[in-house]
């Protein structure tokens, strides 16, 4: 044996140093690379995302001029709020937008110019005056919402260059909004109706709001099933139950079942759930519970090694004070175990949040205006709104589906910014 | 093993014969096969006695039919090379072998003459009875103050808020940690140094006024200065408790105990005096191991 020191060794040492030491370099820089190619794509993604999605939350405006006269509405001179609710506000409006456009004769260039207004301004106008009846009689510039075609060209999506026929704003409409933009009756303001009305055919009218509100409810059913359920699972599982094949059995069940299509629970909802049980379709109700179907072994698992991880040292100090089982569950092992079995969970709601092959199934799929006032109304979550948004044709749409993404998104990182709170919170205790 | 099966009806004898020491000094293997336990495993006056006690891991063997008895006020040292069951057997006391998959005791454990194996036992009450110190300090990941209250307030010892204080401090006060905390209690315990978060568990065990102590290792994670703490902390904690500790320092050994016991591969070899032990063991397996030829 060679003495270790010997200036043969140190030199053989040092020939191989130069190799190991750019094998290390080299991995780096793989391991650089990698999560540089992952945060590129991310990147992309993101920009994409909020590039087209930005311009859903502004929504233009046109100041138009209208005739409140009751006779031009069809109703009396001191009308009660109920017949304004059925007076002709399309026909004053319509009556504005000739007065604004003299020159318009044609049948079909007025119908192109009425579509310049969406026809949710009638009842915008509507609301308008029933909450300031004095209107009533007056004339009066009024800031009507655009249509989304009107709007995309205002917002500078519309392709002049391109030949005529092949865009959907024509040549006549982009005529008026020049003209109208010169006289500055054209604004740019914060789309509120975006959070605050549900889904509707007309882009411009669309909104999330119903859809949020699914997506609340929707979730506030799968928490209060999966979080018990699965977590309590957990604790039997590990800390009670007896090591035997039906709890082999059980384990290697609970995995299988982590790695089961969602779909497949969707149609075990519509199959259980709707037809058997005849629980309502469409209902947040339903697609609660399919979740919590689908989230509770992603919860079980997660919070199975958070409290595998537990050192059996605190499970022995517990014990060993004299601490019954339950209490060194609830007291100890479950408050060291708090911060893994949070990821795991909030994990698991993300998922669910995100999901939409499941509800699809049982019906969430449906075209629904109203927001939901609870679990059993019918109602639509957001990657549904955003799936059926993104498969309408309409360009109005297309950021609406952006838009949706972002506010899902950011619905994630709240999510997210909530566990990392409660997990430093535990921590500390 | 192959003399597993005839263990079971071994009997140690009061009066040990003091056989020639076996000449083959090193055949550890053989000289621990067959034996019978050197020295006095019982005394007068026995809070908890150990009849014949084998433990199994699984289909492997950990303990040979132990008896061993641990006298009031006294404080039982167990010493033996790594492996030979002696925390086994102290964790056999208190049942913490319970909550280890596939063990299994047979035999009979005793706390004053009652059976702690027989099914109407409550191990709750029993490690109420029976407190543990642990070879790691694991104090819990609370406050210095809940980790003492934590025992008291599951039993319910306590029935007002001074009276927890009270307890708590006067267990801090008797692990010889209230001086250095005082000003900390809110203070996390886990914060606290090794030689501080062993006595903080040690002042959590006696908080529930245990009768019979059982430390594991007691001190091998810690300093000289924090051991010799702990080791004057024993001396007073006999006044009050019997205390069985399993340690790999001889000199511990000696200087905290009245009686020894030398382990060997699951079995019992030597027990007697620590003063006898040290100065004349009989067996030459203890021999070998106090002198460091060995473990």
């Amino acid at each position: 044996m060679s003495n270790p020191s010997s200036p043969d060794n140190t030199s053989l040492i040092r020939s191989s140093l130069k190799k190991r030491y750019a094998r290390e370099r080299r991995f780096k820089l793989y391991g650089l690379l990698a999560v540089l190619t992952g945060f590129m794509f991310l990147f992309v993604l993101l920009a994409d995302i909020v590039i087209k999605g930005t311009p859903a939350f502004t929504q233009h405006f046109i100041q138009v001029t209208i005739d409140l006269d009751p006779d031009a509405l069809g109703v009396a001179p001191g009308a009660s709020a109920e017949e304004l609710q059925a007076a002709n506000f399309g026909g004053a409006i319509k009556r504005g937008l000739r007065e604004m456009f003299p020159d318009v004769t044609s049948r079909k260039d007025k119908r192109a110019l009425y579509r310049m207004i969406s026809i949710g301004a009638e009842y915008d106008l509507r609301d308008l005056l029933l909450e300031q009846p004095e209107l009533l009689g007056q004339k009066k510039e009024i800031w009507l919402r655009a249509h989304s075609e009107a709007g995309s060209y205002l917002k500078g999506q519309v392709d002049t260059e391109l030949a005529e026929e092949d865009r959907k704003v024509k040549n006549n409409l982009i005529g008026w909004l020049d003209r109208l933009e010169a006289q500055g009756k054209t604004e740019s303001r914060f789309n509120v109706a975006f959070f605050t009305s549900g889904d509707s055919r007309e882009p411009e009218l669309a909104g999330i709001k119903a859809a949020l509100y699914g997506s609340f409810f929707t979730l506030m059913v799968t928490f209060c099933l999966a979080f018990p359920i699965g977590v309590l699972a957990a604790v039997y599982l590990e800390e009670f139950a007896p090591r035997n094949r039906l709890t082999d059995l059980i384990e290697i069940n609970i995995n299988n079942l982590a790695a089961v299509p969602s779909i497949v629970f969707g149609l075990l909802g519509l199959a259980v759930f709707i037809n058997f049980f005849e629980m309502p379709r469409s209902a947040p109700l339903v697609g609660g519970i399919v979740l919590s179907l689908m989230t509770l072994p992603t919860i079980i698992i997660t919070s199975r090694a958070a409290i595998q991880a537990v050192p059996p040292s605190i499970r022995q100090a517990a014990l060993g004070v004299g601490a019954s089982q339950l209490q060194t569950v609830f007291h100890h092992v479950l408050p060291v175990a708090m911060p893994g079995i949070l990821t795991g969970s909030i994990i698991g709601m993300a998922q669910a949040l995100g999901e939409s092959a499941p509800l699809l199934m049982i019906g969430m799929v449906a075209f629904i205006m109203d927001v939901p006032g609870g679990v059993s109304d019918p109602s639509t979550v957001l990657p549904v709104q955003i799936f059926l948004w993104a498969d309408s044709p309409e360009r109005g749409f297309m950021e609406k589906t952006s838009a949706a993404i972002m506010v899902l998104m950011g619905f994630l990182i709240l999510m997210n910014a909530v566990a990392i709170y409660l997990r430093r919170r535990f921590e500390t205790h | 093993m192959s003399t597993v099966a005839s263990m079971g009806n071994f009997s140690s004898k009061g009066t040990a014969d003091k056989a020639d020491k076996p000449q083959q000094a090193l055949d550890i293997n053989h000289a621990a096969d067959d034996h019978e336990t050197i020295g006095t495993p019982w005394v007068e006056d026995a809070k908890m006695s150990a009849r014949n006690v084998n433990v199994f891991y699984g289909d492997k063997q950990a303990i040979m039919s132990v008896s061993l008895d641990i006298g009031r006020n006294e404080v039982v040292a167990m010493i033996g090379p790594s492996g030979c069951g002696k925390s086994t057997f102290l964790r056999t006391l208190n049942r913490m072998n319970d909550i280890i998959p596939g063990c299994r005791v047979e035999g009979n454990i005793t706390l004053d003459n009652e059976d702690i194996y027989q099914s109407q036992q409550d191990t709750v009450l029993l490690r109420a009875r029976v407190g543990m110190v642990f070879q790691k300090p694991n104090p819990f990941p609370k406050s210095i103050y809940e980790n003492v209250a934590y025992g008291p307030k599951i039993h319910g010892l306590a029935h007002s808020n001074a009276e927890m204080d009270e307890i708590v401090e006067k267990s801090l006060r008797r692990a010889g940690l209230f001086n250095e905390v005082k000003d900390q209690l809110d203070k996390p315990g886990t914060g606290l140094s090794g030689g501080q978060q062993q006595r903080l568990c040690i002042a959590r065990a006696i908080a529930v006024s245990p009768e019979v102590i059982l430390m594991d290792e007691p001190c091998s994670a810690l300093d000289p200065i924090a051991t010799a703490r702990i080791e004057e902390l024993i001396d007073e904690l006999k006044e009050k408790y019997t205390i069985a500790i399993v340690t790999h320092s001889m000199q511990q050994a000696a200087r905290v105990s009245q009686r020894t016991a030398y382990f060997h591969l699951g079995k019992l070899i030597e027990v007697g005096d620590t003063k006898e032990i040290f100065t004349n063991p009989q067996h030459h397996l203890t021999e070998n191991y106090i002198t460091g030829r060995f473990g």
